[in-house]
C-alpha cells in the first residue's frame, strides 16, 4: 500500500515538474536595445540599454529565481529577485529590464551593462543556472535608438538569425514593453469572409471532420464490438465444452437459452411443490438470547440482607 | 420649510432609484417573455428545469434600476453579484461541468451496440451549417455566423461555450434561443417527421440491440475521448468532460462521484446557469434586430437539423439489407436535446405500431448527436477561433 502511494506521488511530482518546466520554456529573449540615446524612459527618467523578455505560452508565468547574464561563464549573473508580484509575466505579455549595471534601483534593473559598438551576447537561464531557456547575439552594427527584435514575438526559427531583425525606429517601430507585431485583425475570419462568402467551404470542411470523427468511432466500436463478441463466444464454448453427447454418439450444446429456462423452470416447480395445500404455515422458533445488558440482575437495586 | 424640502428632495432622490422611475416599454417586453416562458414550464411541462430558471432570471435581469448610479447589482456591472455568477457563462466553463453531468448520467450502450446510429447523430449537424450560410447571408460576420448556427445542435452548453468564444456580444440572444428551441423540441419535431417519412417507414421494427459488456462500457469514453479530440482538440473542454462523467459512471469504482456530478454538481450548474443566462438579456442589449435574426435563423437551424437527421436515415437505409432497415423515425434524435428528441421518436413510433417501441434505437443517434455537437462546435472554434 505504501510502495502504491509512494509511486502515484511520485508520477504526480514528475508531471508537475515537467510542467513547470515546460512553462519556462515559453519565456524568451524578445527585442533587445544596445544604445538608448533618445528612445524609451526608464522610472528614473534616464535612456538606458533594455532587455525585453516574452511569456510566449496562453498562461502566467513567474520568472523569479531566472538568471540574466552577459558572460557565458557566469550564468547566474543577475538571479530576478523573489517575492515582486511584477515579476508574473501575464500571457502572451512583455516585461523590460534595464540593463544599467544598477541593481539597487529595483527589480528590473540588472547587474550589468550592454556595449555599444561590439557584439553583446545575452543569455536568459532558468532558476538552476544550468538551463539555458533562451539566447541572443546582438550584432556589434546596431546603431543609436536601434533595436534588435524579433520579426514575430516569442517565434524561434531553427536558424535564429532568421527570427530577428533591426529595427529603426523610422520605418520599422521599436516596441519595448509591446507587441513586435500589431495584430488588427483575425486572419482566419478575414480568409473565411473572403474566400468563402457563402459558407459551403465551411460547411463542407466542418461536416467532414464531425463525419470523420464519429466514423472513425463508429469503426473503432464495430471492431471491438466483433472481438468482443468473439471473445464471449469462445468463454461460452469453454464454459461447455463438456457437451452432451446422446445415445446415438452426436454431440449437442445444452447452451440454448430455451433449454436453460426449461430446466430452471422443472427445477422451482419440483422445489417448491406442496402436496395440496397452496398456503404453508410455519411456526418458527423464537429464541431470546440472554445478554448482560437487559438483564435485571445488573439493573435493579440489591437492598442489603441484614 | 426646510425641513418639507428635505423630504420633498429626499423622496424625488428616492423615486429617481426606483424601478417605476426607470422602466421602459423594453423592460415590460422582456418581462412578458419572462413570464411566459414560467407560464410554458409550469403549466404545459416544456423542459421546466430550463425555463423556470431562465424566465425567472430574465425577471431578475430586466427590473429597471438607475444604471448610471453605480451600484452594482447589473449582471454587465463589474464585480456585482451576478456579475461574478455570471463569469461561469461568459468565460465558458459552465457548459463543461453541465457535459460533465450529462457525462454521469448517460448510458451510452445503445451506442455501443449499433455503432453506425452515430452518423445520424453526425449527420443532423448539417442544421448548424445550414444556419451558417443564412447567417452569413444576412451579413453576419463569418465569427459571428458561426456562434449562431451552433443553436441547430440544439445544445445549449455548447451554444454558450462557443458563443462565449466566437461572438460574447450575442451570447445572451443565442443561449436563450438555444434552449428555447430545445424545449420547444415537442412542438418542432413531430410534424417533420411526419412530413418527410411514410406510413410503412414508420412502422419499421428494429432488431433488439446487443447486449454490451462492461469492458466495452469503460473503453467507450477512453477511446471516444481519445479518437475525437485529437481529430478536433479545440472540442476537448467540452468532450473531456462529458467522457470523463461517463468514465465515472460505467468504471464501477466511482460511483460516488458519478452521483454527484450527475445529481448535486449537474442541478447546482443548471441553476446557475439558467439563472444568469437569463439574466443576461438586459432589454437595452437584448431588444434588438440581430436577436431578432437569431431567433429566426436557431428556429431554421432545428428544422434542417431535425430534417437532415430523418432524411440521412433514408438515404442510409437504401443500402441497408431489409433485416437491418432503421426506423427513420430516429433520425430526429440526431439532434442533441437529450433525452427529449429520443423520446419524441419512441412517441411517434408507438402512435403508428403500438408495440414498436424505439425509444433504446434512438437514444444511439441522440448521445451521438451530443458528440457531434461539441465536435462541430470544436471545428467551429478551430476555423474560426
Amino acid at each position: 500500500m505504501n510502495k502504491k502511494v509512494i509511486l502515484l506521488l511520485s508520477c504526480l511530482l514528475l508531471s508537475i515538474s515537467g510542467v513547470m518546466a515546460q512553462g519556462r520554456k515559453a519565456i524568451c529573449i524578445n527585442e533587445v536595445m544596445v544604445q538608448n540615446d533618445s528612445n524609451y524612459i526608464d522610472d528614473y527618467g534616464k535612456y538606458q540599454a533594455w532587455i525585453e523578455l516574452f511569456n510566449s505560452s496562453f498562461a502566467p508565468i513567474e520568472i523569479s529565481s531566472m538568471y540574466l547574464t552577459n558572460d557565458k561563464n557566469n550564468p547566474t549573473m543577475y538571479p530576478v529577485p523573489r517575492m515582486d508580484v511584477n515579476t508574473e509575466i501575464p500571457p502572451r505579455q512583455h516585461v523590460v529590464f534595464w540593463a544599467d549595471g544598477e541593481p539597487n534601483k529595483g527589480t528590473f534593473h540588472i547587474s550589468f551593462e550592454l556595449k555599444p559598438g561590439e557584439e553583446n551576447w545575452i543569455g536568459l537561464y532558468d532558476a538552476d543556472g544550468k538551463t539555458l531557456i533562451d539566447e541572443v547575439t546582438i550584432p556589434a552594427q546596431l546603431g543609436s535608438n536601434e533595436s534588435y527584435a524579433r520579426i514575430n514575438d516569442g517565434v524561434k526559427c531553427a536558424n535564429e538569425k532568421d527570427a530577428w531583425s533591426i529595427r529603426n525606429g523610422e520605418d520599422t517601430y521599436v516596441t519595448p514593453s509591446s507587441n513586435n507585431v500589431v495584430i488588427e485583425k483575425n486572419s482566419k475570419i478575414d480568409m473565411f469572409a473572403k474566400s468563402d462568402k457563402k459558407g459551403f467551404g465551411m460547411t463542407i470542411l466542418a461536416m467532414a471532420v464531425v463525419f470523420s470523427a464519429l466514423l472513425l468511432l463508429s469503426i473503432c466500436f464495430r471492431v471491438i464490438g466483433k472481438i468482443n463478441e468473439e471473445i464471449a463466444a469462445r468463454k461460452k464454448m469453454a464454459a461447455t465444452s463438456s457437451n452432451v453427447t446422446t445415445a446415438d454418439g452426436t454431440k449437442t450444446s445444452v447452451d440454448s437459452g430455451e433449454e436453460i429456462a426449461a430446466i430452471t423452470m422443472a427445477l422451482h416447480e419440483h422445489l417448491n411443490m406442496h402436496d395440496n395445500e397452496d398456503l404453508v404455515l410455519t411456526i418458527n422458533k423464537v429464541k431470546k438470547a440472554y445478554s448482560p445488558w437487559n438483564s435485571k440482575i445488573y439493573s435493579l437495586r440489591q437492598i442489603p440482607r441484614n | 420649510m426646510e425641513l418639507l424640502d428635505f423630504l420633498g428632495q429626499n423622496l424625488n432622490d428616492f423615486w429617481s432609484f426606483t424601478g417605476f422611475a426607470n422602466v421602459t416599454w423594453e423592460h415590460m417586453i422582456m418581462l412578458l417573455v419572462g413570464l411566459f416562458f414560467i407560464w410554458l414550464a409550469i403549466k404545459h411541462d416544456f423542459e421546466p428545469l430550463l425555463l423556470v430558471p431562465i424566465g425567472f432570471g430574465i425577471l431578475i435581469g430586466n427590473i429597471p434600476f438607475k444604471v448610471d448610479a453605480g451600484l452594482e447589482i447589473g449582471i454587465y456591472e463589474e464585480g456585482s453579484v451576478l456579475n461574478i455568477l455570471y463569469n461561469g457563462v461568459s468565460a465558458g466553463w459552465y457548459p463543461p461541468l453541465i457535459f460533465l453531468g450529462i457525462g454521469a448520467m448517460t448510458d451510452f450502450s445503445a451506442l455501443i451496440a449499433n455503432p453506425k446510429l452515430m452518423l445520424i447523430g453526425a449527420a443532423a449537424q448539417f442544421g448548424i451549417f445550414g444556419a451558417y450560410m443564412v447567417a452569413l447571408a444576412l451579413g453576419f460576420a463569418p465569427d459571428q455566423a458561426g456562434a449562431i448556427a451552433i443553436i441547430g445542435g440544439a445544445d445549449g452548453p455548447t451554444a454558450i461555450f462557443l458563443s462565449s468564444k466566437l461572438a460574447p456580444n450575442l451570447m445572451g440572444a443565442i443561449a436563450v434561443s438555444a434552449y428555447s428551441y430545445m424545449a420547444l423540441v415537442p412542438v418542432i419535431q413531430p410534424p417533420i417527421m411526419k412530413l418527410l417519412t411514410t406510413k410503412k417507414e414508420r412502422v419499421i421494427k428494429m432488431k433488439p440491440a446487443r447486449a454490451v459488456s462492461q469492458n466495452e462500457k469503460i473503453m467507450f469514453p477512453i477511446i471516444g475521448l481519445l479518437l475525437t479530440c485529437f481529430v478536433v482538440p479545440s472540442a476537448l473542454p467540452l468532450l473531456g468532460m462529458l467522457f470523463f462523467g461517463n468514465l465515472l459512471r460505467e468504471s464501477g469504482v466511482t460511483t460516488r462521484l458519478a452521483k454527484t456530478a450527475s445529481n448535486a454538481l449537474n442541478d447546482i450548474i443548471v441553476m446557475l446557469l439558467g439563472l444568469t443566462v437569463g439574466a443576461s438579456t438586459q432589454a437595452s442589449e437584448f431588444l434588438t434586430q440581430d436577436t431578432l435574426f437569431i431567433f429566426a435563423l436557431g428556429f431554421m437551424a432545428f428544422i434542417i437539423a431535425s430534417a437532415s437527421g430523418v432524411l440521412f436515415v433514408k438515404i442510409f437505409n437504401l443500402f441497408l439489407p431489409k433485416h437491418k432497415k432503421i426506423n427513420p423515425l430516429i433520425g430526429n434524435a440526431g439532434v442533441s436535446a437529450v433525452p427529449m428528441s429520443a423520446r419524441i421518436s419512441n412517441n411517434i413510433g408507438l402512435q403508428y405500431d403500438p408495440s414498436n417501441y424505439l425509444l433504446m434505437h434512438a437514444m444511439g443517434p441522440n448521445v451521438a448527436g451530443v458528440i457531434g455537437s461539441a465536435v462541430a462546435a470544436g471545428a467551429l472554434l478551430g476555423f474560426l477561433g
